[in-house]
């Protein structure tokens, strides 16, 4: 019999008349006392369509209720004073935070995870990853004009990394270049423990002016909700429980629930075109004032939309499912609530103003619906065939899930990993293997040239790109006319984290901070992907509550709040976790784009400055991993107050011209970040080794609060004056010069040959 | 009186307000044409601009062929008018058959998005005449179907009458016939090319300022005309 059937229907009176029903709450991914408080709540059974609603609102991936109570941090230690908290227009809570950028400006970004469907199916979970994060920022009232993505792999040499990258690069620039967004930057680092849990993660950014904010609430007795974009389908039912769930043997719920729908696809499959269309058709619709609240449909498809929707606002809401438009006729009320079809979009409208903007939507050829109304009371209702089928307080849906104290504790296994210290390891004795070293460094697939991933992104679209990957960080001019711009990076050191999760959260800011700054602009505020193994694992929810408590404390330090970010857990097969991988965005502003500094050697004769301290510090580093596959002692000490003064000074350089090239030094040390600027340059450099440092050092220490910059000789005087000033550490380590990285008495590397093992390796392995 | 130059957008266009920035640049006046348009509001020229109308989906450019602006752009371009196609632009024209032969997937199967150097072979177009014959330029290229094919004896006539207006140089990026990056009709007033010269008209954005002769050359060929 089809579930259709109104005979069939499970209706609120059908749910009163037969409290004894077995219900697949199990199958669904709720626990048993998660099924007993909807009961309570509801004071009877709940229907088909209200069960499926609770599951999905429930997971953990909408509701957050394992790491909610410790995701409060970033609220109760956000920093109070200073220019990033002065910024904030609208923090957490909201689909996004929204950063004021001056001149009448705010900005909003976020960075959000796709991981589990871009293993599953790495193009389509790739892709659609971009498309939510993308409508999450066109739900704010902004134009999306960049989107980066912090990637993670299994080995760069494991057959399987061979599937699921490519497939999950094309997805990125498949979808991200027919929405016609620059692609800015991002991240690829390939690691042993993500291999059965790829990270693809995905940002955006978005700007608008003050007065376009808007936030997804429905307002107002009488208003229209409106349902436009793409038609409903059976895609991604249940995507939300599989997004969280434990193993992907737990299949379509719909599937589980009995009502026996043709198998379909949990993973959704993304129409950029459509994307396109939609964020057009959106931004003139808030441009017209045509909107009162708005809400893109991501996981939990409208019964998130809706709950959410309703709870934001201050009454209720009736809504008749049978006017939604179906890509399939054959779908079942439950199936229409759960769907996740992509590009899909909710607005709450004025009933004087539908006709203008069904109107809009018809420019755009984008299909638009009146599917219900705002209503007095507080009950969200749903109806089918004129029967009610969901009646609820729509705020028990979507904000007063479980939470739980999930138990953890610190992993037996963790003394041991810090004792073992990689003072131990063998270290290159003279310059020949130093020389092996360096090359062995810039060949590996973490320290590679990413370009043959990159070059498949657009960087150009829009006209605004002014830096982009490999620079420190992307960045974007918002107004031709002042040059006012935006840079954004992403940052994330999953074998720190590991190390140490506290320091290694602390250290993923201090590394984004420090590559905004790097480019002249000065960072404002934060958003952040928290990736992490089960939270059922005390050692993985070890894990978790330390990097949040490190990442809220380094935050109010550095005075740049947390605006909004993301969750992703049970990134984890059996007993194998990924590394805790705490990936931090951080933006910045910068008042002119033409001051901005790039990372590349350009002119002979300019002057090479180390900035900071380098002390023995090769725990988690990229050379102990390259040189021995080893993982073991503690991460590199973080010290915020440094990572400010350095800041400071690479602004102050920037603003004031003294420096022609600046770039961060962080995993793989000073011979890495030599490299890179060299070879964007193409110019090579003549460098000493200190006095008194061992050249080993030197060269692979991954010491923090450290940059290079190259200054053209006129400003030396007085850049090291500046320095010297404001107490900041600055050793003059060579000069640009020639076709060869030399470091002097130790070894020599021609640019050509570096230029091959650098840029290489990822075109052999997936070329 | 300023230059008129339209730059028509169709659902899924994505480098239309780069070309109109461009012809600001350039100092002519860039006019938003919608594909639903009926006539082109007397512009002087047109530039149909790079990205995915409607999706790609069928073939590149096949649907937005058919959109209602297409008519008298077609119409106008006959009778002179100057027209450049960029990248889907390039593909549209194409398939209206105002220039001969086909974009296909590249050779590769991947987007490319890369600085391309490109050698100017025909500098007598209304796009073109700003630039010498055997100039080089480098301007950004972003695309994942730009191979150029025509059968041999397309190919052998556009040699013969000096209709490559570009050729890559420094590596074919997607397997175009003759390293062809961009043509020109016999009238030499239509042209197109996959490379965006749109990208390539601000030190601060582009890699280079080349791509700011397309937009001068017509310029000054409009005002002299």
């Amino acid at each position: 019999m089809s579930p259709k059937s109104a005979k069939n229907l499970d209706t609120v009176k059908h749910a009163e008349q037969t409290p004894e029903a077995e219900q697949p709450w199990a199958e669904l991914g709720l626990k048993r006392e998660e099924y007993d408080r909807v009961r309570d709540i509801l004071g009877r059974r709940p229907t088909g369509a209200e069960l499926a609603m609770y599951s999905v609102m429930w997971s953990e991936h909408c509701s957050y209720k394992s790491s909610k109570v410790h995701l409060k941090q970033f609220g109760e230690k956000a920093p109070t004073e200073g220019p990033g908290a002065e910024a904030m227009l609208v923090g957490i809570g909201e689909q996004a935070g929204v950063v004021d950028v001056g001149q009448g400006y705010a900005v909003t970004f976020k960075v959000e995870s796709h991981n589990h469907p871009s293993y599953v199916e790495p193009y389509q979970g790739a892709a659609t990853g971009i498309g939510g994060i993308v409508r999450d920022i066109i739900a704010m009232g902004a134009r999306p004009v960049a989107v980066m993505d912090p990637l993670r792999f299994g080995a760069a040499d494991h057959p399987d990394t061979k599937r699921v990258l490519p497939g999950v690069v094309a997805g990125i620039g498949g979808y991200g270049n027919c929405l016609g967004l620059p692609n800015i930057g991002g991240e690829v680092v390939f690691d042993a423990c993500y291999q059965g849990n790829p990270l693809v993660n995905a940002l955006c950014v978005g700007v608008m002016k003050h007065e376009d904010i808007h936030l997804a609430k429905a307002a107002g007795t009488g208003n229209k909700v409106v349902l436009y974009g793409a038609r409903t389908g059976g895609d991604g039912i249940g995507g939300a429980s599989i997004l969280a769930s434990e193993t992907f043997a737990d299949t379509s719920a719909a599937d589980a629930a009995g009502k026996k729908p043709s198998k379909r696809p949990a993973v959704q499959v993304g129409d950029p075109f459509q994307e396109k269309l939609l964020i057009e058709c959106t931004l003139e619709a808030f441009h017209a004032d045509l909107v009162v609240g708005i809400q893109d449909l991501g996981a939990a498809g409208l019964s998130c939309a809706t709950s959410e929707l309703a709870s934001n606002g201050s009454g209720g809401m009736r809504v008749e499912l049978d006017d939604v438009p179906l890509r399939d006729s054959s779908l079942s009320p439950e199936e229409i609530l759960m769907s996740e079809s992509q590009e899909r979009m909710c607005a709450v409208v004025e009933p004087g103003k539908v006709g203008r903007f069904l109107e809009i939507c018809e420019k755009w050829e984008v299909t638009a619906t009146v599917i219900g109304e705002v209503t007095e009371g507080e009950r969200l209702e749903i109806f089918w065939h004129d029967e009610k089928i969901v009646d609820v307080d729509p705020r028990t849906v979507a904000h007063e899930g479980p939470v739980y104290q999930r138990p953890y504790a610190r992993p037996s296994w963790q003394d041991a990993l810090q004792a073992d210290d990689p003072a131990r390891l063998a270290r290159p004795a003279d310059g020949k293997e130093l020389r092996a070293a360096a090359l062995a460094l810039v060949s590996s697939p973490n320290q590679a040239a990413k370009s043959w991933i990159t070059d498949q992104y657009d960087r150009y679209v829009l006209g605004d790109t002014v830096l982009a990957q490999p620079e420190d960080s992307g960045m974007i001019r918002i107004d031709a006319e002042s040059g006012l711009g935006v840079a954004v990076s992403t940052d994330g050191n999953g074998r720190y984290a590991k190390l140490d999760p506290y320091e290694g959260a602390r250290l993923a800011l201090a590394e984004s901070y420090r590559n905004v700054a790097a480019t002249g602009a000065r960072p404002l505020a934060v958003t952040d992907c928290l990736n992490f193994g089960s939270p059922e694992d005390p050692d993985a929810m070890w894990q978790f509550a330390e990097a949040c408590r490190g990442l809220a404390d380094a935050c109010r330090e550095l005075g740049t709040p947390v605006t909004g970010g993301n969750v992703s857990l049970y990134n984890q097969t059996g007993e194998a976790a990924i590394h805790p991988t705490p990936v931090v965005g951080v933006l910045g502003v910068i008042d002119d784009v033409a001051r901005r500094t790039p990372m590349a050697f350009k002119d002979e004769g300019h002057l090479v400055y180390l900035l900071g301290e380098t002390r023995n510090e090769l725990g988690g580093s990229a050379w102990s991993q390259v040189a021995h596959g080893h993982l073991g002692g503690t991460p590199p000490k973080v010290d915020l107050e440094r990572e400010r003064l350095l800041a400071e000074i690479l602004i102050a350089a920037s603003r004031d011209g003294m420096v022609d090239a600046a770039h961060d030094i962080s995993d793989g040390g000073v011979i890495q970040a030599l490299a890179e600027s060299c070879l964007k340059g193409g110019k090579g450099a003549r460098v000493i080794v200190p006095d008194s440092m061992d050249p080993f050092v030197f060269l692979f220490s991954e010491s923090q609060g450290r940059a290079l910059v190259a200054i053209p000789r006129s400003e030396e005087v007085r850049f090291t004056d500046m320095c010297a000033a404001r107490g900041m550490p600055a050793a003059r380590v060579g000069v640009v010069d020639g076709e060869d990285l030399e470091i002097q008495g130790q070894f020599t590397l021609p640019l050509a040959e570096l230029r091959e093992a650098h840029e290489a390796t990822l075109p052999d392995l997936f070329g | 009186m300023t230059t008129r130059i339209g730059v028509v957008t169709f659902p899924g266009s994505l480098d239309d307000r780069d070309a109109q920035r461009a012809i600001r640049i350039a100092g002519a006046e860039p006019v938003p044409l919608w594909h639903r348009d009926r006539d082109l509001h007397q512009v002087d020229a047109v530039v149909l601009p790079g990205g995915f109308s409607y999706g790609d989906y069928l073939r590149c450019g096949a649907i937005a062929r058919f959109s209602p602006v297409m008519e008298p752009l077609v119409e106008q371009a006959k009778a002179g008018m100057p027209v450049l196609g960029i990248c889907n632009g390039f593909q549209v024209l194409c398939e209206s058959h105002l220039l001969p032969g086909a974009l296909t997937r590249n050779d590769h199967l991947h987007f490319l998005c890369r600085d391309q150097r490109l050698a100017v072979e025909n500098a007598d177009t209304a796009w073109t005449s700003d630039y010498t014959a055997g100039q080089e330029i480098t301007v950004p290229l972003k695309n994942g179907e730009g191979g150029y094919v025509a059968d041999e004896r397309t190919l052998d006539a556009l040699e013969a009458e000096g209709r490559v207006v570009f050729r890559y140089l420094g590596g074919n990026p997607n397997g175009s016939r003759r390293d062809i990056a961009g043509i020109t009709n016999e009238a030499g007033n239509v042209v197109g090319l996959m490379p965006h010269p749109e990208h390539a008209v601000e030190t601060l954005t582009g890699p280079t300022t080349d791509g700011l002769g397309f937009f001068t050359s017509v310029l000054k060929n409009l005002v002299t005309a």
